[in-house]
């Protein structure tokens, strides 16, 4: 009973949604950013440097497909360089989105009403700019649908056998998935924009992509079966993409990469930086568009316990490693985590621990939790972190294997950097693009939340 | 508020919505059947050769073996390409005037070589090698079709890899005696038509074909179709 007292005191400190709201107001508030309220400058500067971003990376891709991997930084016995771990990294930020959308849905948390829609839309675009590295690191890009398989005058198919391969798989259903379960979710806002908007252009655009929604009770009906069955399918995908792209190293025999451990430290480190890139995009948003009633302090304080739990089991995983290095015995592990701590690659070793495992820990105290402008620096150095942790798994490993005969060093070159810049950019500018020409909250979802939409039975 | 979208918008959009998977299926057969396509292949194609030999002329016309002009296909990777004094042994005396063959009587003058242009032609990266497929039992129209029937030569088969993979994946299926290996007019067994083999008679070429992987100690399926094997 005083716990109980205790929670419902603690829901009205920090509500889903501000007070105050109705059925039509809230509509009118997030329908408005994308069809009355003019782009503001402010708007046009971030989205012209975005795109100037995305430029930069065409240009980086262009001239790799004139020149070749040889402008890159990767050479044996380093082969993978910048484009793998940004490939993990991004796959791993898009991770936070299907949680948010997929687990918490069917955990009935509706607190993820709020920041589902944008959410779904950064795991979207995290897989798009994840799946650029992949089909640009193979030597012969052109060639890059040799990927998939598919009945070719070879005879013979891809290496099921590869993680590789596998990988393929979990990153292109991952998009599939991704992809519907965002556009299903948009279907009924959609329809809501189509009746409100003026322009005839935007109408028929949004008329379009509402697929003929009336709001029917038949079509309510279908469209909750067709999102719980997404959000089924989804699930699995939490844990299953980044799981897959762990065996890309752990099925190898690296010393440092062949561990079982990897799935999970995997898993939780993905969903780890896409809840720091939530809340770096969560919070510029909510202060730009006023959007604080929708997206409240209860949102920043709980997209803060996940990373603070995720980054704890983060940490174990290193913890982990760190003991199998001593207790297994085996000296190539001892030796790699030495080298870790003492090798050529000790200062991004050490930022790496104390970007995901010391900094964070600030979110033990609940002032810094509600703290926007905290949240914001804790989640970039998170994400500084997590990339950092990408680069010391892919760099360190391969640097440094079983025989000193084959050691060397890893340099990234600018176009390594300008590709990887370049995705950001493109991420950027997808979100800008995002945010004035779809509901960035999800409107139909934001009623349910309403005293109105409590059915009496 | 006026209806923005006709009535007949619902039929369109599920004629495209159903149409897109057809168009998208139909594309993707296209793009496989273009890839196997002499287009692409150029099997059957009579490319220009300086002088039109006719291997049906020289070949079931005055039987002439393969192995007089091709002289290295039982011992070297390479069949070989005749020297112009392989056409000058018939040709000093036969056709002399002939108008046609000033070209060869040319290159016999000033000793160049006439300059063939290839008609099977494996890429750089495939190491074929001609004399293990004669000695395994590889008859020479198995791959190079009826050589005997071309007024002027093409490649019969599409060269692709997954052609190669269709016999070392079944070598069986194509096998024959070595004694048969260059006769243009062989048939694979049937009841009507058996083939003998050390006293043996079969009439069925998978029976056959079986014996001979044994009889030629044909390596096993695995070791022939394992990458190094022709890319090596």
């Amino acid at each position: 009973m005083d716990e109980q007292s205790k929670m419902t005191a603690n829901a009205q400190e920090t509500p889903v949604m501000e007070p105050g709201y109705t059925f039509g107001t809230v509509t009118e508030k997030i329908s408005a950013i994308v069809l009355t309220r003019p782009a503001s400058n402010g708007w046009f500067v971030g989205f012209g440097i975005a795109f100037l971003m995305t430029m930069m990376m065409l240009y980086a891709i262009g001239y790799l497909f004139l020149k070749g991997v040889g402008i890159w930084g990767v050479t044996i016995p380093i082969g993978w360089g910048f484009a793998i771990i940004n490939f993990v990294w991004w796959i791993g930020i898009g991770h936070a989105g299907t949680l948010i959308s997929a687990i918490l849905l069917l955990l009935r948390q509706s607190w993820r009403n709020s920041i589902n829609r944008f959410a779904e839309a950064m795991t979207l675009f995290a897989v798009a700019c994840a799946g650029i590295f992949p089909g640009i690191h193979v030597g012969r890009p052109w060639l890059a649908y040799w990927l998939f398989p598919y009945p070719s005058t070879m005879g013979v198919w891809p290496q099921f056998r590869s993680p590789l391969m596998w990988d393929v798989f979990a990153v292109s259903t991952y998009a599939t998935i991704s992809a519907l379960f965002w556009f299903i979710g948009l279907v009924p806002d959609m329809a809501t924009l189509r009746d409100r908007a003026t322009h005839p252009a935007a109408r028929i655009i949004y008329g379009m992509l509402s697929l003929g929604w009336r709001g029917s009770a038949r079509h309510w009906h279908r469209y909750e079966t067709a999102y719980l069955l997404l959000a089924g399918l989804a699930t699995p995908l939490v844990l299953s993409v980044h799981t897959v792209v762990s065996f890309d190293f752990a099925v190898g025999i690296v010393p440092g990469w062949h561990t079982t451990i990897f799935p999970p430290y995997f898993v939780a480190g993905a969903i780890y930086s896409g809840f720091a890139m939530v809340l770096m995009l969560a919070i510029p948003i909510r202060k730009i568009y006023n959007l604080e009633d929708f997206i409240t302090e209860l949102h920043l304080q709980n997209a803060a316990k996940v990373m603070l739990a995720t980054g704890l089991i983060v940490a174990y995983g290193y913890g982990i490693e760190a003991f199998m290095g001593w207790y297994s015995g085996d000296r190539y592990d001892a030796f790699t985590l030495w080298n870790r701590l003492h090798g050529p690659y000790a200062i991004p070793y050490w930022s790496l621990l104390v970007c995901n495992i010391f900094i964070p820990q600030v979110l033990w105290i609940r002032k810094l939790r509600s703290n926007p402008v905290a949240l914001f620096f804790v989640s970039l150095v998170i994400l500084v972190g997590m990339w950092l942790e990408r680069f010391i798994i892919v760099v360190v490993s391969l640097s440094r294997d079983f025989l000193t005969s084959s050691w060397g060093m890893y340099y990234p070159t600018r176009w390594d950097w300008m590709t990887y810049v370049g995705t950001i950019g493109m991420f950027l500018a997808a979100i800008f693009l995002f945010v004035r020409l779809l509901p960035m909250i999800s409107i139909f979802e934001m009623r349910t939340l309403l005293p109105e939409a409590e059915v009496k039975e | 508020m006026p209806q923005i979208f006709h009535r007949s918008t619902n039929t369109l959009s599920r004629a495209t919505i159903f149409g897109a998977v057809f168009v998208v299926a139909v594309l993707g057969w296209a793009a496989l059947e273009v890839q196997r396509s002499p287009y692409v292949t150029y099997a059957g194609v009579r490319k220009p050769q300086p002088v039109p030999f006719s291997h049906q002329h020289h070949v079931a016309g005055l039987g002439i073996d393969c192995r007089y002009c091709h002289t290295t296909v039982e011992t070297s990777s390479f069949a070989g390409i005749p020297p112009t004094k392989t056409c000058m042994n018939c040709h000093s005396q036969i056709w002399t005037n002939a108008q046609l063959l000033e070209p060869v009587r040319a290159s016999y003058r000033t000793g160049q070589s006439l300059q063939w242009t290839r008609v099977n032609q494996l890429p750089d990266f495939v190491y074929f090698n001609h004399s293990i497929h004669i000695n395994k039992g590889v008859g020479c129209n198995t791959c190079h079709g009826p050589v005997d029937q071309m007024p002027l030569m093409y490649q019969q088969e599409s060269l692709q890899m997954e052609w190669c993979l269709d016999c070392h994946r079944a070598p069986e299926k194509n096998l024959r005696p070595r004694e048969q290996v260059f006769n243009m007019r062989y048939q694979q067994p049937t009841g009507l038509n058996p083939v003998k083999v050390d006293g043996q008679r079969y009439d069925d070429q998978f029976d056959l074909g079986t014996a001979l992987v044994k009889k030629y100690s044909v390596r096993s399926v695995k070791d022939i179709t394992s990458c190094n094997t022709c890319h090596r």
